[in-house]
């Protein structure tokens, strides 16, 4: 690895996490307006032209609060959660391709930190250990709304992971690669994962919804039976890089959806550019679609009530989990005639 | 029994259907509601920037006014008084004496006349009793205050400032007394 390398994975590693964490500020003043707009609602708008610099305000108010730590709390642990929350929120994001290849100062820069051939896998692993995060912040807070929040977290994980998992099998059998990379690239020319498996799509888009612990199965925070659920206990930033991590994962969430279905940065008509140009447009392209998604999963938020906790579960183990297997037995047999082996 | 109105509805507990068992047709007609509202022109005042437009009889804040040339249109009849259904307004009548015709338009005026505006529920029927066209309500709003004593209006707020007439022709009650 040369040195060049190093500062360009550097400048990009830091560019990423600069944008994560500015759109995910960001989001939370989409939502807010959002939910403003489905209500009848104007929103926030009294920080800046349209209050567009109300996150500012909202991190300064974080930031003042009076940081607290319960007297029967586990310091350490109570200190970890967020921490562990907010650092797998981040680190998917370095597997993701952000565009076609960069050329600045006579070097092609790749636009993904890390190109594994286990792309897939890797992301699935880290989101798994996200729910560490609640799990511990939850059990650190040594108050039971707290823990019953992050109990409904793990087994909601568990229930939604399989599904999920599934449905994302049949992407990689399509591909025959779990690199994302490779993932993105044969979906060029229009040739989207959705018209091939609408089904897998619509299985993941839903447990990727239960797995951000977005409505509707918010359970581990809903407010009205939990009082804030896992979070009850927190304040201060402590609380807020739990919040902000919700959003970086519905960023990063949206970023894989639109990987793994919609192409990833490809467009229609990409063949008519290159260099430069394909880039930007390339980039362009992918943070519309991530956009499209975000807006979709805060329209959901703000259109259905919550699932009670036992439809979650049957929902998770008897519907989606045996449609997911169907459909990928039905994906395998058809890979397998196409491929001459049967 | 024949229905009042055209709301209702008869229930029934028969089990869903598939089409309904799945849910997403009903999420989807959900999120259209949504999108409706989301589309829909927001009907708020942001107060500050925009104030409401008063309607032309709104009743606010008392003004005892003056005629033509400055003087005092009330005479301490006590009508409005009686009037008032809260009780909220009190006053003390004097003679004129000589050298204050320019003030006093009749020979008989309230040396003092005060609002409870903590009292008053804004009616108008003050307005409506009075026989000399002295008080009206007008679309100025009463202010806050943060002692009870400073919502007890004299005639220093009440009455109108000679070189800051208040404009009150847009009140039913105006020009139909032909005893002035």
């Amino acid at each position: 690895m040369d040195t060049a390398m190093l500062i360009e994975k550097s400048a990009l590693v830091l560019l990423l996490f600069l944008i994560s964490l500015g759109v995910a500020a960001y989001q939370t003043y989409f939502e807010r307006k959002l939910a403003a707009w489905i209500q009848d609602r104007v929103g926030p708008d009294r920080a800046g032209p349209f209050g567009i610099l109300q996150p500012i305000a909202d991190g300064t108010k974080m930031f003042l609060k009076e940081d607290f730590i319960p007297a029967k709390a586990d310091k350490w642990l109570f200190i970890i959660g967020p921490g562990i929350s907010m650092f797998t929120a981040l680190i998917t994001s370095s597997v993701i391709p952000w565009g076609t290849n960069l050329n600045l100062f006579g070097r092609d820069i790749s636009l993904q930190v890390a190109d594994f051939n286990i792309g897939i896998l890797f992301v699935f692993g880290v989101v798994s250990i996200g729910v560490y995060g609640i799990m511990i912040g939850g059990w650190a807070s040594n108050n039971k709304y707290s823990l019953y929040g992050a109990i409904r977290a793990s087994s909601q994980m568990i229930s939604y992971e399989l599904a999920m998992g599934i449905s994302a099998i049949t992407i990689v059998m399509l591909t025959g690669s779990l690199s994302l990379n490779d993932i993105v690239q044969s979906q060029h020319g229009m040739n989207w994962n959705i018209f091939y498996q609408p089904l897998a799509f619509f299985i993941f888009f839903i447990t990727s919804l239960a797995e951000l612990n977005r409505a509707p199965f918010d359970l581990p925070e809903c407010e009205s039976e939990l009082i804030g659920g896992y979070h009850t206990e927190y304040s201060s930033m402590k609380l807020g890089l739990y919040l902000f991590s919700e959003y970086t994962s519905m960023f990063v969430s949206s970023a894989i959806m639109a990987v793994l279905f919609f192409g990833g940065y490809n467009f229609p008509g990409m063949d008519a550019f290159s260099g430069n140009t394909l880039a930007i447009l390339s980039i362009a392209a992918f943070a519309l679609k991530i956009f499209l998604f975000i807006f979709v999963i805060m329209w959901i938020r703000w259109t259905i009530p919550r699932f009670r906790f036992d439809q979650l579960m049957h929902l998770g183990w008897k519907v989606l989990i045996p449609v997911a297997i169907v459909n990928m037995l039905i994906t395998g047999l058809v890979v397998a005639w196409n491929q001459g082996w049967m | 029994m024949e229905s009042l109105t055209n709301r209702k509805k008869v229930v029934s507990d028969k089990p869903m259907t598939l089409w309904e068992k799945i849910y997403i047709p009903a999420i989807v007609g959900g999120m259209m509601t949504t999108m409706k509202h989301m589309l829909r022109r927001r009907k708020t005042i942001k107060y500050p920037e925009e104030t409401r437009v008063f309607a032309p009889v709104y009743r606010g804040q008392h003004v005892l006014k003056r005629d033509e040339q400055g003087r005092e249109n009330c005479t301490a009849c006590g009508l409005c008084a009686v009037a008032c259904p809260a009780e909220a307004i009190t006053m003390t009548s004097a003679e004129r004496v000589k050298g204050e015709e320019h003030l006093y338009r009749e020979e008989k005026y309230a040396s003092s006349y005060e609002i409870n505006m903590l009292r008053c529920i804004f009616c108008g029927l003050c307005e409506e009793a009075c026989p000399k066209e002295a008080i009206f309500l007008t679309d100025r709003i009463v202010t806050t205050e943060f002692e009870r004593d400073e919502f007890i209006y004299a005639k220093d707020k009440l009455v109108e400032a000679m070189d800051d007439r208040i404009d009150i022709t847009k009140r039913q009650f105006t020009g139909k007394r032909t005893d002035k």
